[in-house]
């Protein structure tokens, strides 16, 4: 296992001032939406292009997290946690869809356009529920946990780790994706769910309703972040630690390493579903496509890169990677990939503590 | 006694053609008369055998078939008119076109047929039986017992003894008919059955006859169906063997995750594409430009593995997470260049003409050749690995590394080499999948992807660093994704052997041929 990774030390590159930096980076980060309302003319004017692509990156930020919470922590690789930010985001997504209600192309009242147009006579039964928005939030938090909690007892309970769980983690996004892309699984096969209206009585796409998206996805990555900061200070934090270095030493000393893996797995696979309900909204899309595996890799990447078990390092690396990723793919597309690759090799090999680990380098 | 039946085969031979001969010419003027005079002609044509009848009958059929205003029949010669009895160039003034009705055409249908029956080329003879086979009449038994009597092809002959039942179902004779609802019965064909069926409303003192011969041609067809699964499955589970073996040499074996596996398949697919283009422009290579691409397509894809692991894995060895994700960047480096230097589109790797068409097994199992190909060419890998792994030097010092590191370093093994050496067969393997993948997917930048995770399965299924495991986890798979196939279609097969795989990990936890003992513990 790779022990050469301990939690960062107390003190070092110091708590104090990693703290302020984060703070200073969130409230530049909370500016962002007000800025938007100033007059175009004003020389502090942020678009409306900087507000939604912000605000996307925050889910990614926070899917990061999960990835951390789960990796970085417990040494859980999964390579599939993109399916998890995929089914929150189908389940917001077809409350989304509930809600266009009659305003279809095909001007169904009850029926999306994609079940008018695949002959569908009525709601399949799975559907009910959906128009009520906290049912949509339960279920884009209850379904990822579900999926999780029955991959995580069958995995760990027969001792399945490391590459192997990996591996199994990202057979099952690929499943998932190969299942969603049917169109007799009723959603919306690949065209996924798309031309939403409103959500809770706001019309989206309007700069009120994309600042509110803006501030509860900043919420939720502060809650997320205090709470996995909570647990990684905790004594349970500790003992997946623990876990994560010498898993049949702590076994051997009468934890039951099963259950602590099963619950921070399950809890990090909520907190993407969570994550993925509110991207959805966001660009206003969900299809299959968001189950790939390249997703859920590309994911594990701005962990890697930020600096797995510090928490900030997800953070920093969700915000840069993604950074890069717009920035290269509009100077020049055909880079990107290589960069993406490139960034594989050279962390692996030169950055194993990812830039977090650089920074402290660099303050010693 | 000898000389008398010679004298008398000749003197056959002299008089059956002048016989015929003479019947050509006397059916000739009733072309020219009223329909039923035309059909009568035709049938006359029809039982005759003469030569010259098959291209006469053909012209009335296409309807260019002229008669001059004297009552003589004028054939069309390139573009002027023959005399069709002497063949001599003839004057087109006042001809009209022999016109047909319904009762001509059916005459001239089974006229043709028989004509053809003694056709000398085989598939003209094949294309009789089965234009005889679909207008049956009584009258067509006699001219294919004949047929059948002289007949050497055994595919055509069969063909006409369908035929025969067939004819031999709507004749008056009740023994023929149950002779030959037995022999349809052991035919085991979809025609046969159709035939019974309909025979089966029109013979009602047969039934149970008929009864029995249909069960039993759905017993042979559903055989048929299971072979053809079966056969189905072992493609697809050679595929996936190939794919997986040379994971089965760097994940099980050397215990070295890599994700760019799939990458390397493509490398080889697209080392197939580019040894076919070097051997378009000559001639008499271009049909082996296949078999030349396999030591390409290995020494291309070894090479990249040997540059792989001496300039990146080795540094990280020990550290599987991030062995996987680096091999995973690396992967999308090697897509992201052949998609920039090949273009995004799908290229096209031709079968060579020796492995095109279908091969048909006795019983009736039609098999693909080039699926038929693959299958040997899995199993001739898998035989060349475990015989590199057994019986080379280099095998010797694979295996004692895998053993105990330091102690092979001790006897002068030069570890170093060796896992480069390992490394670059297991790539170079998935390099050969590469070539068998070019011949059943399309050649394009992301190949390698649709079968990594499917590779990774097989070799976790089949137990991790066992090669026989490989092999029954690779068919197992293949088999019973083919066989869900039907039931659920294709994507739900494939979740559903995912759904299956995970379950089975829950009891065998290091996959089916678990390594025991001390080589186990990792």
């Amino acid at each position: 296992m790779s022990a050469s990774l301990a939690a960062p030390a107390p003190g070092g590159f110091g708590r104090m001032s990693l703290r302020l930096v984060l703070i200073g980076a969130l409230l530049l980060l909370a500016l962002l939406p007000v800025l938007n309302r100033l007059p175009a003319d004003s020389a502090l004017h942020v678009s409306d292009f900087i507000v939604s692509v912000s605000g996307k990156w925050i889910t990614y930020a926070i899917l990061a997290l999960a990835i951390d919470l789960a990796w970085g922590y417990a040494g859980i690789l999964s390579l599939g946690h993109g399916a998890f930010f995929a089914l929150g985001g189908y389940a917001i997504g077809m409350h989304l869809m509930r809600l266009i209600g009659p305003r279809g192309v095909y001007g169904h009242p009850t029926l999306p356009d994609f079940m008018v147009f695949l002959g569908y006579k009525e709601l399949p039964w799975y559907w009910s529920g959906f128009d009520h928005f906290p049912f949509a939030i339960l279920m884009a938090v209850a379904v990822p946990g579900l999926l999780a909690g029955i991959v995580g007892f069958l995995a760990f309970r027969s001792r399945i780790t490391g590459v192997y769980l990996s591996i199994i983690t990202q057979a099952l996004t690929y499943a998932l994706m190969l299942a969603f892309f049917r169109n007799d699984m009723g959603f919306g096969g690949n065209n996924g769910f798309t031309d939403f209206k409103e959500l809770l009585g706001m019309p989206l796409n309007t700069p009120s309703a994309r600042s509110t998206l803006f501030y509860a996805s900043l919420l939720l990555l502060l809650g997320a972040l205090w709470l996995c900061g909570w647990i990684a200070r905790s004594k349970l934090g500790r003992v997946l630690v623990a876990i994560r270095d010498a898993e049949s030493r702590v076994r051997f000393l009468g934890y039951d390493v099963t259950q602590h893996k099963l619950f921070v797995f399950v809890l990090s696979a909520m907190i993407a579903g969570l994550a993925g309900a509110l991207y959805v909204p966001q660009v206003g899309i969900i299809n299959p496509g968001e189950f790939s595996p390249g997703n859920s890799i590309e994911a594990v990447i701005w962990v890697a890169v930020g600096g797995r078990g510090t928490l900030v390092g997800a953070l920093l690396g969700a915000f840069s990677v993604n950074a890069l990723k717009t920035w290269l793919t509009t100077v020049a597309p055909d880079l990107w990939l290589f960069a993406l690759g490139g960034l594989f090799v050279a962390v692996t090999l030169f950055l194993p503590r990812g830039l977090i680990g650089l920074f402290s380098k660099a303050a010693k | 006694m000898k000389h008398f039946i010679l004298v008398l085969g000749v003197l056959l031979w002299l008089a059956l053609p002048a016989r015929a001969q003479d019947a050509f010419t006397a059916a000739l003027p009733g072309l020219a008369g009223g329909f039923g005079d035309i059909a009568t002609s035709v049938e006359q044509l029809g039982t005759a055998g003469d030569p010259r009848a098959l291209p006469l009958l053909r012209a009335l059929q296409e309807g260019k078939l002229q008669k001059a205003p004297d009552g003589r029949i004028l054939l069309p010669q390139g573009a002027d008119l023959a005399d069709a009895a002497t063949g001599q160039p003839a004057d087109a003034a006042g001809a009209e076109t022999v016109r047909l009705n319904n009762r001509v055409r059916q005459a001239l249908r089974g006229a043709l047929g028989r004509l053809q029956l003694v056709s000398p080329d085989a598939a003209e003879r094949a294309a009789a039986a089965d234009a005889i086979f679909r207008s049956r009449s009584a009258d067509d038994v006699k001219p294919l017992q004949t047929a059948i009597a002289r007949e050497s092809d055994a595919g055509v002959r069969a063909r006409m003894e369908l035929a025969l039942a067939a004819a031999q179902l709507v004749a008056p004779d009740e023994s023929a008919k149950r002779d030959a609802i037995a022999r349809l019965g052991a035919a085991g064909t979809v025609e046969a059955r159709a035939l019974l069926l309909e025979a089966r409303t029109a013979n009602p003192g047969l039934i149970t006859a008929i009864d029995v011969s249909i069960a039993s041609i759905e017993r042979t067809l559903s055989l048929r169906q299971a072979a053809e699964t079966l056969f189905q499955g072992l493609s697809l589970g050679s595929v996936l063997l190939l794919a997986a073996l040379g994971l089965a040499v760097t994940f099980g074996v050397m215990g070295v995750i890599n994700m760019a596996h799939g990458e390397f398949v493509m490398l080889g697919a697209y080392a197939t594409f580019m040894v076919q283009e070097a051997c378009r422009g000559i001639p008499w290579l271009a049909p082996w430009s296949l078999p030349l691409s396999v030591p390409a397509a290995f020494l291309i894809a070894a090479a990249a593995g040997a540059a792989l692991e001496r300039g990146l894995i080795r540094h990280i060895y020990g550290r599987p997470l991030e062995t996987l994700l680096m091999t995973f960047g690396v992967g999308m480096i090697l897509q992201q260049a052949v998609r920039l230097a090949f273009g995004a589109q799908n290229r096209e790797v031709s079968s060579p003409p020796w492995m095109q068409g279908t091969l048909m097994l006795p019983g009736g199992i039609s098999v693909t050749q080039n699926r038929l190909w693959i299958i040997v060419f899995g199993i001739a890998v898998l035989l060349l690995v475990v015989a590199a792994i057994r019986f080379t030097r280099f095998g010797l010092e694979m295996r004692a590394v895998v053993q105990n590191r330091r102690i092979a370093a001790t006897m002068g093994i030069r570890t170093g080499r060796v896992d480069a050496l390992t490394f670059a067969f297991g790539s170079g393997i998935a390099g050969m999948a590469g070539v068998a993948l070019s011949q059943i997917d399309n050649v394009s930048p992301n190949l390698g992807t649709g079968y990594i995770i499917d590779s990774f399965m097989v070799v976790v299924f089949g137990g991790v660093g066992s090669l026989a495991g490989t092999l029954v986890g690779a068919l197992t798979l293949g088999v019973v994704n083919k066989v869900l196939e039907p039931y659920a279609g294709a994507v739900l097969a494939k979740v559903f052997v995912l759904v299956a795989i995970m379950l089975f990990i829950q009891r065998r936890p290091r996959g089916l041929f678990a390594l025991k003992g001390r080589a186990a513990e990792s």
